[in-house]
């Protein structure tokens, strides 16, 4: 018995760690891909609401966020606590939506144009009238698909 | 000798690669936002300049939700609670008991929203899903009874019939202005 434990011990292999670079690789090119970089900084709370009957949205190229939320801690002294609308990195009025939809547009191939949806990320503690605001201003501008953003939850009964 | 030994040297060492693959590994892990965007899809009528005609329709077939600023629901005049918006909203569209006073048909019904400028945003997002979960469950119901099947399990013209039976018609008038955030 003693003999046995003996030669197992002065036999057993190293494992091999040159396909390790392999492996590694392989999750670093998963990650590369599904990686997307956050590229503005949200200057206001959106806290978005709970709701059921939700849909996905399938292809992130289609798809033009607007946020609108009250300004964080950090930007209170500036903007004050109403509600604001922030498209990409900076405030914006209802006024500058057209102009946003169109800069979005125009990196959407001809086919997709209509495929476009407009993904609304508000602060379920937003009131309605900046919302209406903006609604007004994107059916002005055309843009009439439009999603807001929730988190998911059950269905009451 | 000495050209092999030359050619030994230049061969670069691999033994760092995985240090330099886990390096970016760790900081691709910590960058990456797997976000998925989930919610509720609405399409908006599109915009004229024209105040819309007056269509008349039979009372009857119009269920009207109103919140005002409190957050607070007023359906067909009397006040309702959110929790039971969706069961009543189901029971108006399809009509069970042939009541006089809810919708002569599914395709008749038609339901309208008007919200106050101070109502929060949570609130309305909540009433516009219960609306909305209860055509859906509706949907998934009528699926049932005609096919024998879940809506995810049929065919996309049958979903289309079911859908058809079922129109999803809500209008949203413009805001009342009462609780307007100062």
């Amino acid at each position: 018995m003693a003999h046995f434990v003996k030669k197992k011990s002065n036999t057993q292999p190293a494992i091999s760690t040159a396909s390790l670079p392999d492996i590694v690789f392989m999750l670093l090119f998963f990650f590369m891909v599904i990686t997307k970089m956050r590229d503005s900084e949200l200057m206001i709370k959106t806290e978005v609401p709970q709701a059921s009957e939700l849909t996905k949205l399938e292809k992130k190229s289609l798809v033009n966020f607007i946020f609108i939320g009250r300004p964080v801690d950090k930007y209170k002294d500036l903007y004050g606590t109403k509600p604001r609308i922030q498209l990409g990195d900076k405030f914006a009025e209802p006024e500058d939506i057209p102009l946003f939809l169109e800069q979005h547009r125009l990196t959407v191939s001809e086919g997709e144009r209509n495929q476009i949806i407009t993904s609304m990320k508000i602060d379920s503690d937003v009131t309605m009238g900046i919302v209406g605001d903006v609604k007004t201003a994107l059916r002005k501008a055309g843009q009439l698909k439009l999603n807001y953003s929730a988190h998911y939850r059950e269905r009451t009964k | 000798m000495a050209s092999k030994r030359n050619r030994m040297s230049n061969e670069i060492n691999a033994g760092s690669m995985a240090d330099i693959a886990f390096l970016l590994l760790i900081f691709f892990l910590v960058t990456t936002t797997i976000s998925e965007d989930k919610g509720v899809l609405v399409k908006l009528p599109p915009w004229s300049d024209e105040p819309p005609e007056a269509i008349k329709l039979n009372t009857r077939n119009i269920y009207s939700v109103l919140v005002n600023s409190n957050n607070q629901l007023l359906v067909r005049g009397e006040p309702m609670n959110i929790k039971d918006l969706k069961n009543n909203t189901k029971n108006f569209i399809a009509n069970p008991q042939h009541m006089e006073n809810m919708a002569e048909d599914p395709t008749k019904a038609l339901i309208s929203i008007r919200n106050d400028r101070g109502t929060k945003y949570g609130t309305y997002l909540e009433v516009y899903n219960e609306l909305k979960a209860a055509y859906n469950e509706l949907y998934e119901e009528a699926a049932m009874k005609k096919f024998g099947k879940g809506m995810d399990d049929l065919s996309s013209v049958q979903q289309k019939e079911i859908k058809d039976a079922y129109p999803l018609v809500i209008s949203e008038a413009e805001a009342t202005s009462f609780g307007e955030e100062k």
